[in-house]
């Protein structure tokens, strides 16, 4: 359905259900993309690469060629990041706006990616964590508190969690951690300088080390996201209809939950708070895949890599040779999206 | 209905809530003046309460005293005070307009959208702070235009004002982010504490734009209370009442627009200041009160805030890092207690 009908309309093109071939077919020619999306965000660039020389830098490497080692040591794990960091940020939105049932959920707007950055920060000044293996611990707590924090907060009242009291909720807890870091910030000009390029949420700079320290947490939550897609069905019908189907509702949301906060906390602590992707993608996939959430899940898994990569790419190549961190692309893309959702869609439908 | 109005119960009862707002009021003007006159004691060099009052109205006759009350301690005792009334006033005004306790200018964009105009400022043209000052209100006037003009659909609805606000809020923050991350580290710290707010830094002219606003625009909005009290009652009530909803609405959108910008240029966004001054207000005042307590309540909260990051703390903190410390639980409990009873959306 498209996003430009009014909401009187909007209820009589209720999202058609696709047949499984082409469903399948869709998800197949997304694979596609992401490969040539990948493909470029290895060879595109302040230094322009050719197939041959990413050939060479893994069949037969030489350290004293500089492409080579762009290649091996910038591009390819950059890449990687991209594509796992994304894949978690568009799952765990799938899913928060599959448990809310609230179409502006979303890891930025609530507030849960400030909420594992806030928690990062305090674990490299305060506690003085170095790598990312360690502060992603960190990570996860923020990111888990961040969450029940601004859920509990905004379910309470008769009407539950609505659009309004989630995003206002989440802005709320956003500025108190930003004000809490700021203040543990400011009486340390080397970690300030460190903070000001990290929160931005850049893949820039990550190098495997970064990878190898996050991707554990990020490919388990990845595939616990993935078995989510029937329970998310189910409480797609509304609580009381998925308890009569025999779901334990309770149980579902914690674990649910929880995936998000370990999505939310990897991705953030691999590459910094990214917000919009969450929101936006899963909508696109509603919109391609129809209301299966088994599906939408598996086409948001493909989509936002492939957007993350995009803005990287085009991130880079804006302002080259300097470079538009993917966090600022994507709040410069994500916003009016937003504004569209917000003017145009009837936001009690999920 | 007229005479049932108008039994002696009722009377009496109204009575005894505007007396109530009367005198709480007045007790509020009185802290907020003991706090404006203890900014300006209290220091490396104590003055008499008695000799700063007389300085301050030039009856002092010691050089030494003036100076440090007039030139040094009266600029930022009176950014407190301005900047207070002005945030308190505007975060009530949007509260009750837009029909939600959490809806203060700090979170719907204002505030973000002058962030990222004065970063810019100091970051990329290297500006002093006249033209800082000048840029965060154009920023902050600019962005709710903005957020007016895109939740405009056949009116304003709060709850559309609020999304698209919040939407607004995370592009320009993400502007800021990256304008913080583009200069250089001494810009940047720079940017950052402008970010947080501190009223110790203003200039005398923007100061006395300030000042000079507050002026105008108190009476102002003391006038547009009245359908601002109609409006609360939803737009049909306040229709059929014989109210001009969209007019009023905009006016009032206005004023507050132009104070939030003209407190910003000054201190920078202070945060919650604007968001806890309306309900900590309302509970002194009880219902009677009005936006007039509401500017109290913030100019005594930012009083505070200012002698507490001034001389209770080992290092001089921005004053925004205290007002955060203080509205972070308020908000959390105000977040509860609000949803609970149904009004937060």
């Amino acid at each position: 359905m498209s996003l430009t009908t009014r909401p009187e309309a909007a209820i009589e093109q209720r999202p058609r259900h696709r047949s499984r071939a082409a469903l399948a077919t869709g998800f197949l020619v997304l694979v596609g993309v992401l490969a040539v999306v990948c493909f470029f965000s290895i060879t595109m660039g302040a230094r322009g690469v050719g197939l041959s020389t990413i050939w060479k830098a893994f069949d037969d490497y030489d350290p004293s060629v500089a492409s080579e080692t762009v290649i091996r040591e910038l591009r390819v794990p950059r890449t990687l990041i991209g594509l796992f960091a994304g894949a978690a940020l568009g799952l765990s939105g799938t899913i928060l706006q599959g448990v809310t049932r609230n179409p502006l959920a979303d890891p930025g707007i609530m507030g849960i990616n400030a909420g594992a950055a806030a928690f990062i920060v305090f674990g490299i000044m305060v506690v003085g964590a170095q790598s990312a293996s360690t502060y992603v611990w960190f990570a996860f707590a923020g990111a888990g508190a961040a969450t029940v924090t601004v859920y509990g907060i905004a379910s309470l009242g008769r009407e539950g969690a609505t659009p309004v009291k989630l995003a206002l909720a989440g802005a709320a807890v956003t500025a108190i951690l930003t004000s809490a870091t700021t203040a543990i910030v400011m009486t340390n000009v080397a970690a300030l300088n460190e903070l000001r390029f990290w929160q931005v949420g850049s893949l820039a700079g990550r190098y495997f080390t970064v990878f190898w320290q996050t991707v554990p947490f990020l490919a388990v939550g990845i595939v616990a996201a993935l078995c989510a897609g029937r329970a998310l069905n189910g409480l797609a019908l509304g609580e009381d209809l998925a308890l009569a189907l025999g779901q334990r509702v309770r149980r579902t949301r914690i674990v649910l939950f929880a995936t998000v906060a370990v999505l939310c906390g990897a991705a953030t602590a691999a590459c910094g708070p990214i917000v919009f992707l969450g929101l936006v993608v899963p909508h696109v996939a509603r919109m391609l895949c129809g209301p299966d959430y088994r599906w939408i899940l598996a086409y948001s898994l493909l989509l936002t890599p492939t957007v993350l990569l995009v803005a990287d790419i085009i991130g880079r190549v804006a302002v080259s040779p300097g470079e538009l961190q993917v966090g600022v692309v994507l709040g410069v893309i994500g916003a009016p999206f937003f504004v569209l959702l917000v003017r145009y869609r009837n936001l009690s439908e999920l | 209905m007229a005479a049932t109005l108008e039994a002696p119960v009722v009377r009496s009862g109204r009575t005894r809530r505007r007396r109530r707002a009367v005198v709480a009021t007045t007790v509020l003007a009185i802290v907020v003046f003991c706090q404006f006159v203890l900014t300006m004691m209290v220091g490396d060099h104590f003055v008499p309460p008695v000799d700063v009052m007389l300085s301050a109205v030039h009856l002092g006759d010691d050089p030494m005293t003036d100076f440090i009350v007039r030139d040094l301690r009266l600029p930022t005792a009176a950014t407190a005070l301005g900047v207070g009334l002005a945030l308190g006033i505007a975060g009530v005004v949007f509260q009750k307009l837009l029909g939600n306790p959490l809806a203060s200018p700090d979170f719907v964009g204002v505030s973000s959208g002058a962030s990222a105009f004065a970063v810019a400022a100091i970051v990329i043209s290297n500006a002093g702070a006249a033209v800082v000052s000048a840029s965060a209100l154009s920023g902050a006037l600019l962005t709710a235009l903005i957020i007016y003009l895109l939740a405009w659909r056949d009116g304003i609805s709060g709850y559309r004002f609020v999304l698209i606000g919040i939407g607004v809020s995370q592009f320009m923050l993400s502007i800021v982010g990256y304008i913080v991350s583009r200069g250089d580290l001494y810009e940047a710290r720079e940017a950052m504490t402008w970010i947080v707010g501190t009223v110790g830094q203003a200039g005398t002219g923007e100061l006395r734009t300030l000042l000079g606003a507050l002026v105008l625009i108190i009476p102002v909005a003391l006038v547009l209370e009245r359908p601002l009290r109609m409006l609360e009652l939803g737009d049909d009530t306040a229709k059929a009442l014989g109210s001009r909803v969209e007019l009023n609405r905009v006016a009032m959108i206005a004023l507050s627009v132009v104070l939030v910008g003209f407190a910003t240029a000054v201190a920078g966004p202070i945060m919650f200041v604007a968001l806890i001054a309306g309900p900590i207000a309302q509970r002194i005042t009880g219902p009677g009160g009005g936006i007039l307590a509401a500017g109290l309540v913030g100019a005594a909260i930012v009083l505070g805030a200012d002698l507490v990051a001034q001389h209770l703390l080992p290092t001089s903190l921005p004053t925004g890092v205290i007002t955060g410390i203080i509205g972070a639980p308020y908000l959390i409990w105000l977040l509860a207690t609000v949803n609970r009873e149904g009004r937060g959306g």
